[in-house]
């Protein structure tokens, strides 16, 4: 039987969690839109999930040619949506994980700081132009009054936005700092 | 020889090098490091394929080439990988040695 859940996270480490949860009980991911989870039930603890962030979108030729990979390995890709993809292994190989070693989980964690990143300097700068031109309008061009009101509320909500991409990043970064300092010591 | 190809391997590297002395696919190189661990090294699937294209990338390994078209890509080390593994072993030796010199004579 299919369940649909609509539920959203913040962390991708806390969303595995969820999946390998929800996996313990017999609920097996098979498809992942925006925030919405499609499960299928099985055999509880069959696999074990892991959710990665790819260098270039899933159907780009080198996503493609790191999920076959991961296929030749007993991987599955069961859902993707844009750069993300959720994989699954059967939990009887034993512990999963996709990155094994310093060097490549600080990869890892620096593409998904990157995105954070990238999307916060996108919405702050979009958003702070908004402000200012209703601002501008506001004070010297008076006739624009009404459409400089909607850029004043448009260019609050990105900002607000900006922010919350740089609170989602906080663990990250504390992750990668964590992980510099463990290289400084270890191969 | 290059300075970096002086400094220490990591140890999934170093593995994956001694696995490619007979030609296999990923799996097979996940599973032999795994077995000639003893279970102490679960090579993660993103990790060897991070490392299987720098080395591919460095010449230290290449690709089988196949007759038959089999779905999955087997490698083997080259010339060149065999070398950096023997200077791995020798700086591997001087580490074991020293290490035994100091802490092994105060337990033998």
């Amino acid at each position: 039987m299919t369940h649909i859940i609509r539920k959203m996270f913040w962390d991708y480490e806390k969303e595995e969690e969820w999946l390998n949860a929800m996996a313990a009980k017999g609920m097996m991911l098979t498809d992942y839109t925006w925030c919405r989870y499609v499960f299928e039930e099985g055999t509880p603890k069959e696999y074990t999930f892991r959710i990665e962030l790819l260098e270039h979108a899933s159907t780009h030729p080198e996503s493609k040619a790191y999920i076959h990979f991961m296929k030749e390995n007993g991987i599955d890709c069961v859902a993707s949506y844009k750069r993300w993809v959720y994989f699954r292994r059967n939990s009887s190989e034993g512990a999963f994980d996709i990155y094994t070693d310093l060097e490549s989980k600080l990869q890892h964690y620096k593409r998904i700081h990157l995105l954070w990143m990238t999307l916060m300097a996108v919405e702050l700068i979009v958003g702070l132009l908004n402000i200012l031109i209703s601002v501008v309008n506001l004070n010297f061009n008076k006739t624009m009054g009404n459409y400089s009101i909607v850029n004043l509320i448009v260019g609050s909500l990105l900002f607000a936005l900006a922010l919350l991409f740089w609170r989602l990043d906080i663990p990250i970064r504390r992750k990668i700092k964590k992980l510099q300092r463990e290289q400084q010591i270890r191969e | 020889m290059v300075n970096s190809e002086r400094t220490a391997l990591s140890e999934a590297v170093f593995y994956i090098l001694l696995s490619l002395y007979t030609p296999m696919h990923g799996y097979g190189i996940m599973q032999n490091i795994r077995q000639i661990s003893n279970d102490r090294v679960n090579l993660g699937a993103g990790t060897l394929y991070g490392a299987i294209n720098t080395l591919l990338e460095k010449k230290w390994i290449q690709p089988v080439e196949e007759d038959n078209d089999s779905r999955r890509k087997e490698y083997v080390i080259t010339t060149l990988g065999k070398s950096i593994a023997r200077n791995e072993m020798t700086r591997l030796e001087e580490l074991l040695l020293n290490g035994k010199k100091i802490e092994g004579g105060e337990h033998g």
